[in-house]
């Protein structure tokens, strides 16, 4: 295909052009447009985890001044489709979950709102709840694919038999706690009717998607729903439309001509806006003497809800990471009485690679070998999975690169060797990896503006990856200008339609139809156009992608130091080094690759969603039971990546980049614990706790 | 949150008139833990009486060489003042490791020391709690309860007092004076919270209406010789899973005097009387700051996930006398 | 629905008056209502932002005379006649400010949710820093010369969260503002 041959924005390390707007505060976040009278939404949730709504005593809530109505499934509008049971709202008296919307509020004033649902009485026909996962359940089933398209189960070679003859063997479990994504704006939408005409300033991942669902669900025409959101205060893979975003629909349906505002508070993102599913994933690998693995089997059990299946990919990864002569994957659910999980940033990946680099890092211990020398050891020639080559594949030199930035030499194998102080130190090593997906569905349009000034437009999104600028780089290089000439506009539905930003697909998805734009726009009006020329074009499939795996590489170093007295683990280091094809603007991606560093950060010893069985919702749902890293927890993050030339994934050249730091990250830290401690923690996340002796 | 009215007193009697009358009311200061509360419908007074600016925002120097706190200093003020830096230097050390620079701003010393527990299901109405609503049961005690009470609780509750400045001013012997309805009274910090006992309800030995006015710390002189430490899952912004504050006297590798308070272990900063006593006239090494710590956690019943609080305050206390004694 | 007239009331609006980036208002509001969403919904001044509405991140922070403080948590009636200032009043006559250029320089925010209140929270810091203020982290609670390093700025910003996990810019964004090398 053709691509940037020769890149001037692309590759620079520009600032952010919303950059005045964030740091001044006057970016307008959904919430957050002058809106002309607007009523408040505050929602009802089930004190239950299963049953059925009885009866909704609304009459202490309606009897409040300022109360304009109180939505049951009795009297809310009907949706149109409901045969998608997670936003089936209102609709019937079903109760999947604790925490589910059966009432809500519509009020004049924000405290009204909040006061009156607290004031609705609804009484139940409870039915006993399972929220258990366990690995002993005899109703664990395999679904017919894991997420997004992918085999549940895959076998290469005879597990059993290399395994049970395998000289070095390793049997464990690791488990990984259910976790919410949490971005710093909750979820918000603000929706208005208009005659038949039905707009929304979301907090979304795609404004596309939105409208396409909230369109099916409620019967409307697609051109009569308008999604707007330019500003998102973060997604993490949870801002795909879920209840909420209906629930505000249909409350503006109920009061025509009046903005709903309908914000979610921090303890309401705790259900029902997505989360990750708990894992427990039994990894067995089996090695000659020699180092090499002749058996990986990675076995994951983890749950869905009944209502809705998501099965997370989290063996996936397994399937291209390192060669082995017999390779096993299983994937098996529990249907549970719980909200419908979703993505959180690397779904699959960041549970999966956590149990296979620390499986990997146990492994190396056993056969005698440094982590990184077993790792490369096992490097494989072509992907086992597809059995095509790599488009580019350059782990072994992240390995190599970041060994040298972290300074690994001469680092003792031994663990609980070095005390510092009062603080045992060690160090660890994962490997990384995230697929270069692209999603169909985008389109872009390029106008000439005159005076030399081009105006892109594609409903992209910026979740704070940084769209704004780096689309703009691409578009710059693609039509041979200058960033500054490009006035780019995302986020909003009047924008030719877009996929989500998720998958780490959006440069590759919206650049490639931008590239494909600007080929037909220069094809068609040359490089001397007239004012009001354009060109729309989407991406055409890449002829390549079925002949190549295309994925991006890093590596993961971690610092740990446990205070020896009371288990408390600081990170003062990390060094990540990537292998992600063309970097677009080195200072964004810096910033993408350290948030997701972050993440594994947090995901190795903060976040854990406590559920109390006997109620069967999260009971640490705010931010002080919760806990994300604070600033005094972030240390000193050195991140490079490495050149890396690849001609098939895109125009571009790049891949993704916003999920992979999280990828590997909580092993490199349990790697270095275990190093730091001699103490292997094989569940997360990583608390004193488990550290104290 | 329901609404309320809401008074500015003119002074600490009227305030204290007022509440009297309104059975239904409570005192606002820095509103960091009130406010907090309503919004979730765990409290829901008919009044509020704002004392912010009534009682004294200054720390006074008292002729015994003690302090004297106005309930309205706030949390940053207290820590920042010099003379708490160099004479109990594990109070500014315990407000510091509270909270955040921004609550701490707003933060007052007798809104601190009424600050109610975060057990996560007294902050959900949905979940039974003894405390919120008597007789509906303790859901923590066979529940989700890595960071309740390993020391003093009762099956009816197992809530944890979460204030850092608390378990400090309780080392320190702190004395709370009080004006109410009744007149005015002292009580020291060590009394002025309960162990829940049959009325995990009651946080306080405070009567309704009573007002915290100022905090007296009483000199101690080797006050200097103390401080504060407390052990969370981040490095910052976290309530305790354990801590202790500590002040020790040593000559001639004896140790003379000590105090000892932990926090994150019971429904009250948790002085320890009974390690103090073991230690008193006893040497100033290693094995006998564990053995008076094991002392003192003989007694801890931990439930099913705060086990490991146990070990943890044991560490903690000899890790801390270590220190001190190193420090002279 | 009952009729208007037999509705139950809540209690009646107060007045006050709030000095928000410079510029005076008076409006009446509901007891409940915090600075927080009096700045947001009432005065349009969308800087300070809902994160968690409990002062548990930061987000909402602002100054409150003179002082970084979670506006969340602060009744409006509680506060009558507060100076009160945001990200965009540190924008003098729209030009950022030292820390705001210096945040975007270094790439400091991501999503920029939570960059407002990190912004209003450095530059008070900074301030009470200077006021010899220790924190948390200083090793010596009773020293007169508090040494500002990259730890002591960490601690001090431990009261905004950041969901991005821009931290690691945000601290030299802030040395920069400060004026301060690299120390330790």
């Amino acid at each position: 295909m053709s691509t940037i041959t020769a890149p001037r924005a692309v590759g620079a390390s520009l600032d952010r052009r919303d950059g005045p707007e964030k740091v001044t505060g006057t970016a307008r976040y959904a919430y957050e447009y002058r809106f002309e009278n607007p009523l408040y939404l505050f929602p009802v949730p089930s004190e239950v985890a299963r049953g059925r709504v009885a009866s909704v005593d609304a009459s202490r809530a309606e009897a409040l001044r300022g109360v304009v109505a109180v939505l049951t499934h009795e009297n809310a509008p009907r949706l149109a489709d409901t045969s998608d049971r997670e936003l089936a709202v209102l609709q019937d008296g079903d109760i999947a979950f604790r925490g589910q919307y059966v009432a809500a509020v519509i009020a004049e004033t924000l405290e009204t709102a909040r006061h009156a649902a607290s004031l609705v009485r609804v009484s139940y026909e409870p039915a006993p709840h399972d929220v258990d996962l366990r690995a002993d359940r005899d109703d664990l089933y395999a679904p017919e694919r894991v997420n997004p398209v992918y085999p549940t189960d895959t076998e290469a070679g005879d597990f059993e038999s290399e395994f049970s003859s395998a000289a070095v063997q390793l049997d464990q479990t690791y488990v990984t706690p259910m976790e919410h994504n949490n971005p710093m704006e909750p979820h918000t939408t603000v929706a208005l009717c208009d005659g038949s005409d039905l707009t929304l300033y979301e907090s979304a991942q795609g404004v596309t998607s939105v409208r396409q669902t909230l369109a099916r669900v409620f019967g409307l025409d697609r051109d009569r729903v308008r999604v707007v959101a330019p500003y998102v205060g973060g997604g993490f893979g949870s801002k795909t439309t879920h209840a909420n975003t209906v629930l505000a629909a249909l409350a503006a349906q109920v009061v025509p001509g009046r903005p709903v505002k309908f914000a979610l508070t921090r303890q309401q993102m705790f259900c029902g806006v997505g989360y990750r599913t708990p894992t427990i994933q039994r990894v067995r690998l089996g090695a000659g003497q020699d180092g090499r693995l002749t058996a990986v089997s990675h076995d994951v059990i983890e749950q869905t809800a009944k209502i809705k299946e998501f099965a997370e990919q989290t063996a996936v990864a397994t399937r291209t990471m390192y060669a082995a002569a017999s390779l096993r994957t299983t994937h098996r659910l529990a249907a549970l009485d719980v909200p419908v999980a979703s993505w959180m940033r690397a779904p699959g990946e960041a549970p999966g690679m956590y149990a296979l680099e620390s499986a990997m890092d146990e492994m190396a211990a056993a056969c005698g070998l440094d982590p990184i020398e077993f790792r490369i050891r096992n490097e494989p020639e072509t992907d086992q999975e597809t059995g095509r080559p790599y488009s580019s594949r350059n782990l072994v030199a992240c390995l190599r690169e970041g060994a040298r930035r972290f300074g690994w030499a001469g680092r003792g194998a031994r663990p609980r060797a070095r005390l510092d102080g009062r603080w045992l130190v060690g160090t660890g090593v994962a490997s990384s990896t995230f697929p270069a997906l692209r999603l169909p569905g985008s389109v872009a349009r390029i106008s000439y503006a005159g005076e030399g000034r081009y105006i892109v437009e594609t409903a992209a999104a910026d979740i704070g990856t940084g769209t704004w600028t780096t689309l703009a780089q691409i578009a710059a290089d693609a039509l041979g200008t200058s960033v500054e000439d490009i006035d780019l506009r995302i986020g909003d539905t009047t924008l030719p339609e877009a996929s989500i930003a998720g998958g780490s697909s959006g440069m590759a998805s919206w650049g490639s139809a931008i590239f494909e734009a600007a080929r037909v726009f220069r094809g068609r009006h040359g490089h001397d156009p007239s004012a009001g020329d354009r060109a729309e074009a989407a991406a055409p499939d890449n002829p390549d992608a079925g002949k190549f795996a295309m994925h991006a590489f890093g590596a993961c170093f971690a610092e740990a130091r446990v205070d020896v007295d009371t288990g408390e683990v600081r990170i003062p280091r990390m060094t990540g080094v990537f292998a992600a094809g063309r970097i677009i603007n080195p200072k964004t991606a810096r910033s993408q690759f350290m948030g997701g560093m972050t993440w594994g950060l947090s995901m190795a010893l903060h976040e854990e969603s406590l559920v109390d069985a006997r109620f069967g919702h999260v009971v640490n749902h705010d931010f002080a039971g919760y806990h994300i890293p604070t600033h005094a927890d972030a240390g000193q993050f050195d991140i490079a990546w490495v050149d890396e030339d690849d001609p098939y994934v895109n125009p571009m050249g790049s891949k993704g980049i916003g999920e992979i730091g999280i990828v590997g990250t909580a092993a490199a830290i349990a790697n270095a614990v275990y190093h730091a401690t001699g103490i292997r923690v094989r569940d997360l996340p990583i608390t004193p706790a488990k550290l104290l002796r | 949150m329901r609404s309320f009215r809401y008074y500015r007193a003119g002074d600490v009697p009227g305030a204290v008139a007022t509440l009297a009358r309104e059975r239904a009311g409570a005192f606002l200061a820095g509103g960091t833990n009130l406010v907090d509360l309503m919004k979730v419908g765990v409290t829901e007074p008919e009044v509020l009486v704002d004392v912010r600016r009534l009682t004294s925002a200054e720390i006074e120097d008292l002729p015994d060489g003690g302090l004297r706190i106005g309930a309205a200093v706030t949390n940053s003020d207290l820590a920042a003042d010099r003379r708490v830096r160099h004479r109990y230097p594990a109070l500014s050390q315990a407000l510091l490791s509270g909270a955040s620079g921004q609550l701490r701003n707003l933060a007052t010393t007798g809104g601190n020391l009424l600050q109610r527990t975060r057990c996560v299901y007294f902050y959900d109405t949905t979940t039974p709690c003894n405390k919120r609503e008597p007789g509906t049961g303790c859901s923590a005690l066979d529940g989700r309860n890595k960071d309740h009470a390993i020391l003093g609780a009762s099956p009816h509750c197992v809530a944890t007092h979460p204030s850092d400045m608390a378990v400090a001013m309780t080392a320190l012997g702190a004395v709370a004076r009080i004006q109410g309805p009744g007149g005015e009274r002292q009580i020291p910090v060590a009394e002025l919270h309960r162990l829940p006992g049959q009325e995990p309800q009651r946080d306080t030995t405070l009567e309704h209406a009573e007002l915290i006015t100022a905090v007296d710390l009483p000199p101690l002189p080797f006050s200097p010789n103390s401080r504060y430490r407390k052990v969370r899952e981040r490095a910052s912004y976290a309530f305790a899973l354990v801590s202790v504050a500590a002040a020790l006297q040593v000559r001639d590798g004896v140790v003379r005097d000590v105090r000892i308070a932990l926090g994150g272990v019971a429904h009250r900063p948790w002085r320890a009387w009974k390690a103090e006593d073991a230690l008193r006239g006893g040497p100033a090494a290693e094995d006998s700051f564990r053995a008076a710590a094991d002392a003192e956690l003989a007694e801890a019943e931990p439930l099913r996930e705060n086990g490991y609080k146990v070990p943890l305050a044991r560490n903690l206390i000899t890790r801390m006398l270590l220190e001190l004694s190193e420090e002279r | 629905m009952p009729e208007p007239a037999d509705r139950e009331t809540p209690e009646p609006d107060i007045e006050v008056t709030l000095r928000a980036d410079g510029t005076d208002y008076r409006i009446a509001v509901d007891p409940r209502t915090t600075l927080l969403d009096a700045l947001r919904e009432r005065l349009g001044i969308y800087g300070p932002k809902k994160g968690c509405d409990h002062g548990q991140c930061g987000a909402c922070t602002i100054l409150l005379d003179g002082k970084r403080a979670n506006s969340c948590l602060a009744l409006a009636v509680a506060h009558d006649g507060a100076e009160i200032v945001t990200a965009d009043g540190l924008a003098a006559d729209g030009k950022l400010n030292r820390m705001q250029r210096s945040f975007i320089e270094h790439d400091a925010f991501q999503c920029g949710y939570c960059t407002p209140g990190q912004i209003v929270s450095a530059v008070a810091m900074l301030e009470e820093a200077e006021a010899g203020w220790p924190s948390h982290v200083t090793t010596d609670v009773s020293a007169e010369e508090i040494p500002f390093t990259d730890e002591e700025i960490r601690e001090r910003m431990s009261g905004n969260l950041c969901r991005c996990g821009a931290y690691a810019n945000i601290l030299p964004a802030i040395r920069e503002a400060a004026g301060v090398g690299r120390q330790g």
